[in-house]
Formats: C-alpha cells, structure tokens, sequence
C-alpha cells in the first residue's frame, strides 16, 4: 500500500481544493492532445481536432477534460486505496477503450504543467514532488487490470 | 521534427530567459532532485541545497548550453559536440535521466511564464529538449 506523508497528504488535497476540475482538466486534456499528438487516436469520435484553437474549443475535450479530473478528485478522496477505487476504472480502459497505458503518464505531465502555470511560485519542488507523486500513483492504478 | 515557426519560438523563449539562467537551471534541478531523488547521485561532489553557489553556478551552465542550442538547432551535432564528449567519456549520466531533467524543465518554464507557456510552446519546447538530449547521448556508444 502507498505511504503518504502528512505533508503529502495536505498538499494533495489543497491542491486539489484550489483547482477547478472545469477548468484545469479541459487545458490539461487540450494540451495532451496538442503537444502528444498521437494521443488523438482515441479521440476520433470527438470531431474537429485539426489545430490547438480547435482543439483548445471542442466541446467533447472541454467535457471529457473534466471527466478526467473528477476522477482524479475521487482518487484524492481515496488516498488510502486508489487501486480498489480505480479497479473498474482500469478494466473500462483497457478492455473497451483499448489504450495503451504508457498515454497516461502523458496526460499526468500535462496536469503537472497547467496545475504549475496556475500556481506559479506557490508549486515549488517538494509540492511538485508530491503531486506528481499521487499522479503516479493514479496511473499505475488506472494500468493494473490490464492483462 | 520543428518547423520553423517552432524554432523561433524555441530561440525566442530561451533568448529572454538567459539573463535569469541561474533561477531558471538552479530550480529545474531543485525541482529533479526532489521529484526524483536518484538523480541526487550524480552531485555527491557538489552541495546541491537551495541557493547554494553550486547549484546556482551549475543550473546557468546548463540554461546556457540549452539556450545556445537554440540559436541555430539545425546545428546541434556540431555545437554540442564538446558536451557529447563531456557526458560519454566523463559524466556518463544515465540518458533516461535527461527526460527527468527536461520535465522538470518544462514544470519551472510553467511556472515561470504562466499563461504564456501556451499548448504550442510547450510541444515546441518538449521536441527541442528531446533532440538535446538525444543528440547529448550520440556518443555513448
């Protein structure tokens, strides 16, 4: 089971109360797609992906962004237990969805950077050590029902 | 592959951060020593706490080697060509270590340039980092 340290523990979750799912989880989407373009390959069914004004304005990115991050935000209320709180989670991505699990970590950097742009000085090293960690963490339990 | 656009883009951005090389590099390595301590390893010969001289004289080299790339990245094999030979023979750092380098890299140019670190810039800025640090290991072997 994962340790969490106090510290990791209050940094997470302040984060996460800082943030706006509505927002931060379509930039980060938006982003993914912009800078990983490969990672458009899921996403044939959401229309215009051609440009990163496009993309940046699809409805279907903008709604599925924050899918996304509400489902990050379920994670941070299960600190203890992400694989049990994921394990549905990880079978609908891989037997349905079909993705490959290495495009999530792709997706957590880009959290990292807008969650970063947004609160500038305030993301110093330790605060990025324990987000990321917990992003870790999430993507390794969104991959463990692959089989 | 950087279009030309990009390429600009790339210069520009690492033109306007060389005055402030030392922030910029000494944060970046703060930011990969504490996200992922096994880089810690390679500076058992330097102190490596915040603000230390060392840290803010290493980080600037560094943020001017990555900024001098930038003015001409068609030329990279020729202008790191010393530092290829540095990192092979001397240093022989781990290249997975420069991808944990450049992400944080990439977080301390968010959190330096905030909004203007635009979806663009950063694809633009992961590419470029990537072909540093993939020609940065030519030498290896």
């Amino acid at each position: 089971m994962v340790q969490w340290t106090d510290f990791e523990r209050a940094t997470i979750k302040a984060i996460f109360a800082k943030i706006d799912s509505a927002v931060v989880g379509p930039a980060a989407l938006s982003r993914c797609l912009v800078v990983y373009p490969w990672t458009q390959r899921y996403f044939g069914k959401f229309g215009n992906l051609f440009n990163a004004d496009a993309i940046r304005s699809n409805p279907n990115v903008i709604a599925h962004g924050k899918v996304v991050l509400d489902g990050l935000a379920r994670a941070v209320q299960n600190l203890d237990d992400i694989k049990a709180t994921y394990a549905e989670l990880s079978v609908l991505h891989s037997e349905k969805l079909q993705v490959d699990p290495d495009n999530f970590k792709l997706l957590a950097d880009c959290v990292s950077i807008v969650v970063a742009a947004q609160l500038g000085k305030d993301f110093t090293p330790e605060v990025q050590a324990a987000f990321q960690k917990f992003l870790a963490v999430a993507v390794s339990a969104l991959g463990k029902q692959y089989h | 592959m950087l279009s030309k656009k990009e390429k600009a883009l790339i210069a520009e951005i690492w033109e306007s951060l060389s005055p402030v090389a030392e922030d910029i590099g000494s944060d970046a390595l703060l930011r990969m020593f504490a996200s992922f301590p096994g880089t810690k390893t390679y500076f058992s010969h330097l102190d490596i706490s915040p603000n230390s001289s060392h840290l803010r004289t290493h980080g600037k080299k560094i943020v001017l080697a990555i900024a001098d790339g930038a003015k001409d990245i068609s030329q990279l094999t020729v202008s790191l060509a010393p530092l290829q030979t540095l990192h092979a023979y001397q240093l022989r750092i781990d290249p997975t270590n420069f991808k944990l380098f450049s992400q944080c890299m990439l977080v301390t140019l968010a959190c330096h340039l905030g909004e203007d670190f635009t979806p663009i810039a950063h694809a633009a800025m992961d590419k470029y980092l990537s072909a540093f640090a993939a020609v940065l290991a030519e030498k290896y072997r």
